[in-house]
């Protein structure tokens, strides 16, 4: 059995994920509760670092557009980070890339967050 | 094995309908692809369709009912590899499958035909085949010489 786990790191109020393993559909429910954990504590700003996913199919994908536009709603984002060339190919056949940021580094990933709301302060 | 002057071999997997089987799917389809000759990279694609072939059975035609059976079974010999996979569910019409629009998705928060696009991108052939109360099967192939 694929395994799969996420982590979860405060990086001065974003919230960064950490995806390891297989993202299949077996294992997309995981994800699923760790995106509705912290909706559920309010918290909208996620960066998901990709650096330990060795795996995605479209299961794992569909959850991404589960979740995108109730954080959007609420003044946060998903911006995503560290994928490796196999996985950034997936997100880009299907077109993500219109849809999502996506950052080479988690830290310039989380940075956006805080330039997002100096220019809107 | 009767095919065996073609060089054309076979190898066959049968499976639960379990998304807990996707991934012994994968490396069973790993393994051979390999063995072939194809890049990591191109096993890569093969298995991510194989993947979605599956997922699809699991969720469409036996409906999420774990109990179903799932044949894999691949035909190969250095010139070209076919998965074959075969269900017992729902009969599936892929023609009923839009391609994937985003846009609509994020209105929806749900997607749906990304699967089926991504096997059409990723194999050289995708065909399905349904004999309504017999079995469904959909067959994927990939040439080893347009590989890369």
């Amino acid at each position: 059995m694929a395994e799969f786990s996420t982590s979860i790191k405060d990086a001065g109020g974003v919230n960064v994920v950490y995806l390891k393993g297989y993202l299949d559909a077996h294992t997309a429910p995981v994800l699923e509760n760790t995106f509705s954990n912290l909706i559920e504590k309010s918290k909208y700003s996620i960066v998901v670092n990709f650096k330990d996913l060795s795996y995605i199919s479209s299961a794992g994908l569909g959850v991404f557009m589960a979740f995108i536009e109730k954080i959007r709603d609420n003044s946060g984002d998903i911006k995503l980070s560290s994928m490796s060339d196999k996985v950034f190919n997936i997100f880009d056949l299907l077109g993500f890339p219109l849809l999502y940021e996506i950052y080479k580094s988690e830290e310039e990933a989380v940075n956006k967050f805080s330039e997002t709301k100096k220019l809107e302060n | 094995m009767k095919t065996e002057h073609k060089k054309l071999r076979e190898k066959e997997l049968v499976v639960k309908s379990n998304t807990t089987n996707l991934s012994t799917v994968r490396d069973f389809v790993y393994a051979t692809a390999l063995e072939i000759g194809f890049t990591t990279e191109i096993v890569d694609n093969i298995i991510l369709a194989v993947d979605e072939a599956c997922t699809n059975i699991i969720k469409h035609a036996y409906k999420s009912f774990p109990e179903g059976e799932i044949t894999v079974k691949l035909k190969y010999n250095n010139k070209k590899l076919t998965i074959v996979i075969i269900d017992h569910g729902v009969p599936f019409n892929p023609e009923t499958i839009p391609d994937p629009d985003l846009q609509k998705y994020y209105r929806q928060h749900r997607v749906g035909g990304l699967g089926m696009y991504l096997m059409k991108s990723l194999m050289d052939e995708v065909k399905y085949v349904s004999v309504p109360g017999k079995y469904n099967q959909v067959l994927l192939s990939k040439n080893l010489n347009t590989a890369h």
